[in-house]
Order: structure tokens, then C-alpha cells, then sequence
């Protein structure tokens, strides 16, 4: 439904994106991946036709984006990163206009708008002004004017950031009933990829650097842990024992908070026997062993895993 | 087509939505209530006898024109500036429609507020009818070179709005060289015999003379409609430009 072909773009002479290819079948969610400035808006707006890539083509339910703009973006709703709608408008009209924008009037007009109005949970809002609602809200009011007019393909930038928790919750609920729909969206949050989409494409620093299932990606981190360890003594001969220990690929510390000692962050493929030998060695150089704690991957993990399988960290 | 509609309606919304509106309207309509009354008093003082045309009506128009002048870059000065600045271009320009569409409606709602305002001034010309009936069709001329000259200064307006984020700028750099054309049409006595002609095919005012004295001539008319025409060209370019550039 989409697919992305060598897409590159620069900006002067800056590459944001450099030779990326993906696709996303028809009813697929997918999600591209990656850390913040690591070329995901600059994909997305070239998947929506708001840029022009310098080089590659998108194409859109088999529409080429370059060369039938209007009839591809006929098909795609888009939810920008920052959600940008025109305050004076109160909810229902703000829907009303771009479902009129994607060609309905009359009876199947408004039935488009209360269907959305509906799903997104915007009834007790639907009549008060878009500059009113708060973050939440006014994220819901994107994603109901990029479903009105019910168009198959959906681009969503970062759905949930800038979300409190319980509007996360909400927010990954509505996502989850997209069901049907073909979805991309963007993510720098490698649970809620795996969580929402049955596709992930991991860029970084505009390139891709992966494309796998949730639990294909479960694989490649299989074992690969984190663990947090918290020892009183002095913390730069704490960090080289860590550090030189075998199995850990790298050992950071954390910043201090209230409470005793100074906390490490220890990654690794297999951080088991570590476990067991911390406390011998913490302990047999007359230093106190306070906590050691196991953590789930995160996305940076990911990235030590596929991207910088030697570094220590790397520059990010 | 439909998709040019809804937009189109979403511009006069906002419009009226918003006071600025009503405050230009007020000020435009006092201005010229003013220049109508000082004018007529002047034409009433020491015209009479001469022709209603040369006395009275071309004092009218010119002053409406300068009125003109002050009051459209207010209602231009938003157009894309404040589109750019929330952010909301990115979603206009990524729904079914052309940039000429969002172009033209936007032109065509700035269009119609600057008709609104220019039919609130029909009072006065009526009020004189029924004092004293005149031939119509010269006055119907004045007001199509009034249309045609702000459809000129709306086009001009709407392209350096696509130019910045900031209204207040757009504003301002919209108003300044119109401002600046009108004083420099004063200087024509000064002005050396050799550039005297260039300068009165170039300049805006020059070519609403003859409107404002009853005369609609073909060049006139074509020199509005494409300078108004070459503003729009330049706005589409600004458009696409962004799209190649990567800049909202």
C-alpha cells in the first residue's frame, strides 16, 4: 500500500535521509523506528508529498506521489508531529472542513464528522474551539481530522508524544482499533512499536538499519540485557571493574539520586553469569554492594545490538 | 472543486471570526466617510460649474485609493504568514488539494472582504444621487479601477505572506513600498525628463488615473491582471519551493 523506493533527501547540503526503501502491505501497521533526529519526520513528509525527496519515489495504494499528488493524497491521512489546527474553529467544524477538503458534502459529510467524533471521544469537546482543548485532546482532534473521510492509508508522526500517561493509554487505544487500515507511524519508544505494529523499520542518522517482525526484533535482543547496580565506594574504580567484566558491553553511570552509593547502567548479550559475579567482586575489593536490578531492553539496547555492536556507548 | 469551496468558506470564517476584520472595516468606512465629506465640501466650495467627474469623483477615488493602501495589507498580512507560523500548513498542503486551489481561495476570500468594504462606500455616491441624479457609468469605472487596483496590492500582499511567519513583517513590507510608490507619483515634476516615461508605465497609480475619471482602457485593465497575475505566479513558486527546500 505504501512503498518508499531509495528515498533520499538533503537539506542544502545536509543529508537527512539517505537511500531508505520500505513497504507496508495493505491492513499493515507498521512503525518506523528510531531516535529523535534520526530522519523519521523528514521520511514521513516525504511518504505525505509535503517534501519532495532529492532522489526516489513514493507511491501510495499504487498511486505514484511525484507524479498524481492529488489522487495520492486522496488516499493518506496524515497526523504531523505537532498537531497544528486552526485555533478559531471549534472541533466539529475543524472536521466538517477537511472532510469537505476530501470531497464530502451533505448527509455523508456530517455522518463522516459524527463517526469520528464518536471514535476519537471528542463528543463532550465536539463544539468548543480547537485553541481551547488541552494536549490530549487537541492530539485526538489530529488523529479524528486524519480518519474523517475514512482514507486507507494513515501516516501518524509520534502519535503519542508530549502525551501524559493516561493519554498514552488512550491514545495507543485508539491506535490499536485502527484495525483494516493500513498505518505507519513513528516512534522513538521501541515498546510501543512492539506493542502496536506487526512491522518495524529502525533508521538511524537517515539510514535503514533494520526491518523485522516484533518478535524477530525479540530475537536479535534475546538476552540482551540491562542491569542496574548501585555500590558504595569510589566510583571510577567501580566503573573499570564493571566495565572489564566479560559479557559487558558497556557499563555507564547513572545519574545520582537520594539515596546511597552510585548507580551503573551494565549492557550486554548475556548478563546472567555477570549477575553472579558482581558480588564477589564488588564485595572482595572492601566495597558494599547496595542493588542489583534487571531491566527490559530499550531501544537504545536495540541500537548497541544492530548499529554499534562494539561500541561502548557510541556518541549519542 | 469542492475541495477549493470548503477552504474558501474556511477563509471568510476566519475572517469574521476574527475583530481585525471589523476594526479595518470601521476604519476604512470612517477614512472615507471623511475624505467623501471633505471632498464634497470642497467640490460644493469652489466647483461649481466645472465637471463632477474632475472635481468631485477623482477626488473621491484617489482618496479611497490611499485608504486602500493602509487597509489591505491588514487583511493580506495573515494569509500565509499565520499558516506558516501555527503549523497548519503542513496539513493543508498534505490534503487533495492544488496549491493553486489554496492560492486562489485564499486570494478570492481577501477578494471579497475588500468588495465588502468598497460597496459600504456606494452610500455615499447614492446619497448624492438622490440629492442630485449624475451619469452613473463613470462612477461605475471608478469602482472597477478600485477593484482592479486592490486586487493588485491583495496579490502583492498575499505573495510577501508567503514569504515569512511573521504577520506584523508581512504587514509592514506589504504597506511600506505601496506607501512608498504613492509618494514617489507626487515627484513626477522632479522627475528627469528621460525616466518620466518608464515611471508612469510602472507605477500603480498612474494607471488608476484614468479609472478615476471615468475611463476603463484595455491597458490599464491588462497591466492590473498581470501585475495581480505575476504576484500569484511568484506565490506558487514560494509553495513548491518549500516542498523541494524541506523548510515549513
Amino acid at each position: 500500500m505504501i512503498v518508499a523506493e531509495h528515498l533520499t533527501k538533503y537539506y542544502g547540503a545536509t543529508r537527512a535521509v539517505d537511500d531508505v526503501s520500505f513497504s507496508v502491505a495493505q491492513g499493515e501497521l507498521a512503525a518506523l523506528l528510531g531516535p529523535n533526529g534520526s530522519g523519521k519526520s523528514t521520511l514521513l513528509r516525504m511518504v505525505t508529498g509535503y517534501f519532495s525527496p532529492t532522489a526516489g519515489r513514493v507511491s501510495v495504494g499504487g498511486i505514484d506521489m511525484g507524479g498524481a499528488p492529488l489522487a495520492a493524497r486522496r488516499r493518506l491521512g496524515y497526523l504531523p508531529e505537532q498537531v497544528s489546527l486552526y485555533p478559531e474553529l471549534t472541533v466539529r467544524r475543524t472536521l466538517a472542513f477537511v472532510a469537505e477538503v476530501r470531497g464530502l458534502s451533505g448527509k455523508p459529510r456530517r455522518r463522516a464528522v459524527d463517526e469520528v467524533v464518536q471514535r476519537c471521544g471528542l463528543a463532550e469537546v465536539a463544539e468548543r474551539r480547537v485553541g481551547t482543548l488541552s494536549k490530549g485532546f487537541r492530539q485526538r482532534v489530529g488523529l479524528a481530522q486524519a480518519l474523517v473521510g475514512d482514507p486507507d492509508v494513515l501516516v501518524l508522526d509520534e502519535p503519542t508524544v508530549g502525551l501524559d500517561p493516561v493519554q498514552t493509554v488512550e491514545m495507543r487505544g485508539l491506535l490499536r482499533g485502527l484495525t483494516g487500515r493500513t498505518v505507519l507511524l513513528s516512534t522513538h519508544i521501541l515498546s510501543e512499536a512492539s506493542a502496536l505494529c506487526s512491522r518495524i523499520v529502525i533508521v538511524d542518522r537517515g539510514r535503514l538499519v533494520a526491518e523485522d517482525t516484533p518478535a524477530g526484533l525479540g530475537q536479535r535482543l534475546e538476552g540482551l540485557g540491562r542491569l542496574v547496580v548501585r555500590v558504595e565506594g569510589p566510583a571510577p574504580e567501580i566503573a573499570s571493574v564493571l566495565a572489564a567484566m566479560p559479557g559487558v558491553l558497556r557499563a555507564e553511570a547513572m545519574p545520582a539520586d537520594a539515596m546511597p552509593g552510585v548507580r551503573f547502567l551494565l549492557v550486554g548479550p548475556d548478563l546472567g553469569p555477570v549477575q553472579r559475579q558482581i558480588g564477589p567482586a564488588v564485595v572482595g575489593r572492601g566495597w558494599t554492594l547496595l542493588e542489583v536490578r534487571a531491566e527490559a531492553p530499550t531501544l537504545e539496547d536495540l541500537f548497541v545490538r544492530l548499529v554499534r555492536p562494539t561500541g561502548h556507548g557510541g556518541d549519542r | 472543486m469542492r475541495s477549493f469551496v470548503a477552504l474558501f468558506r474556511k477563509e471568510l470564517r476566519s475572517y469574521f471570526g476574527s475583530p481585525l476584520v471589523y476594526l479595518v472595516a470601521a476604519a476604512f468606512l470612517a477614512y472615507t466617510g471623511y475624505y467623501f465629506h471633505s471632498d464634497l465640501l470642497y467640490f460644493v466650495t469652489f466647483g461649481f460649474g466645472v465637471n463632477i467627474m474632475e472635481n468631485f469623483w477623482q477626488l473621491l477615488f484617489i482618496d479611497i485609493r490611499l485608504v486602500l493602501i493602509l487597509a489591505v495589507p491588514l487583511l493580506t498580512m495573515r494569509l500565509l504568514a499565520e499558516e506558516r507560523r501555527l503549523g497548519t500548513l503542513e496539513l493543508l498542503l498534505t490534503y487533495p488539494l492544488r496549491d493553486g486551489a489554496i492560492v486562489a481561495a485564499k486570494l478570492g476570500a481577501c477578494l471579497v472582504v475588500i468588495a465588502l468594504l468598497l460597496a459600504g462606500t456606494l452610500a455615499y455616491p447614492v446619497w448624492v444621487y438622490r440629492i442630485q441624479p449624475f451619469a452613473l457609468s463613470p462612477l461605475v469605472a471608478g469602482y472597477v479601477g478600485l477593484l482592479l487596483f486592490a486586487g493588485t496590492c491583495a496579490s502583492y500582499g498575499l505573495f510577501i505572506s508567503s514569504l515569512t511567519d511573521s504577520q506584523v513583517l508581512a504587514g509592514f513590507l506589504t504597506a511600506l513600498p505601496l506607501l512608498l510608490l504613492w509618494l514617489l507619483s507626487w515627484n513626477e515634476a522632479a522627475t528627469a525628463g528621460t525616466t518620466l516615461p518608464l515611471m508612469r508605465a510602472l507605477s500603480l497609480f498612474n494607471h488608476f488615473q484614468p479609472f478615476s475619471v471615468g475611463l476603463i482602457e484595455a491597458r490599464d485593465v491588462f497591466y492590473f491582471l498581470f501585475s495581480a497575475g505575476a504576484f500569484v505566479w511568484g506565490t506558487l513558486r514560494v509553495l513548491e519551493a518549500r516542498q523541494w527546500l524541506g523548510r515549513r
